[in-house]
């Protein structure tokens, strides 16, 4: 499975997409980018008048690359046409604000893929090579094949 | 025939102890599993509600991803390997238990 396929085979759309391309895949880890648009609609209130990437949101993003990504990655062919996950843990460190239009990186190193769960270490880089977010996420994958 | 007696004497305390290091272990594995289960019960449900047939799920309270970190806990805890069907069969605590024992006689 190539970066492309796992691409298309994401569950999210605008405005909940956060991920724009995967620049590496493997058995242990994915490593992806993304880029804030100021258009987005959670800048008009986080805050008022001074719009900061909110934290839940780069936890979406560590968590649609660093966990969805390689989780899709890591199931392969198992993986049905409708994917189900569930973000079963987070556990997240800020360091540096986002604001709109940043580019960040996010890099995701497997901890554990077990009875599909998937348990990473995620961190997010800004432009400059700054460390963002730090922290561990993990993810259940199901596929509609399961009864459950 | 003066030989078969002579072992089967021998071998009899030997059983016997072996009897009850098992009973004691078997205590023992429940005490540890206990324990590891405690780790991921939800706040509203009573320590005292982890029994031999208590359901992980329906009555423990516990999701499938926790019910995946009980797993890898068994597994570092007992040094043994879970496989996708051992997770499927463990539905009680009691069913953990035999599992694990399985496993152990298995090495």
């Amino acid at each position: 499975m190539n970066t492309k396929n796992i691409l298309d085979k994401l569950p999210y759309a605008s405005p909940f997409l956060f991920v724009d391309q995967l620049e590496t895949v493997s058995e242990t880890g994915v490593t992806g980018s993304f880029t804030f648009l100021p258009d987005a609609d959670f800048y008009k209130g986080h805050f008022k008048d001074f719009p900061v990437t909110p934290g839940v949101i780069l936890t979406e993003c560590c968590a649609q690359i660093g966990v969805v990504c390689l989780g899709i990655y890591l199931m392969g062919d198992e993986l049905g046409q409708n994917i189900k996950i569930g973000f079963s843990n987070s556990s997240m460190e800020f360091l540096e604000p986002v604001y709109p239009n940043e580019k960040v990186t996010v890099k995701s190193e497997k901890i554990y893929f077990r009875f599909n769960k998937l348990k990473c270490k995620v961190k997010m880089f800004n432009s400059t090579g700054k460390l963002v977010c730090r922290g561990e996420l993990s993810g259940m994958f199901k596929n509609d094949s399961d009864a459950k | 025939m003066q030989k078969q007696v002579l072992v089967l004497e021998m071998s009899m305390p030997v059983l016997f102890l072996a009897g009850i290091k098992n009973a004691m272990n078997e205590k023992e594995k429940y005490q540890k599993l206990k324990e590891i289960v405690q780790t991921y019960l939800p706040d509203d449900v009573s320590v005292d509600a982890i029994r031999p047939e208590s359901n992980f799920t329906t009555e423990l309270n516990i999701n499938s991803a926790n019910l995946v970190d009980i797993v890898l806990d068994v597994e570092d805890v007992f040094d043994i390997t879970l496989e996708n069907e051992d997770m499927d069969g463990m539905l009680t605590v009691g069913d953990a238990l035999t599992i694990i024992d399985n496993k152990i006689s298995d090495k």
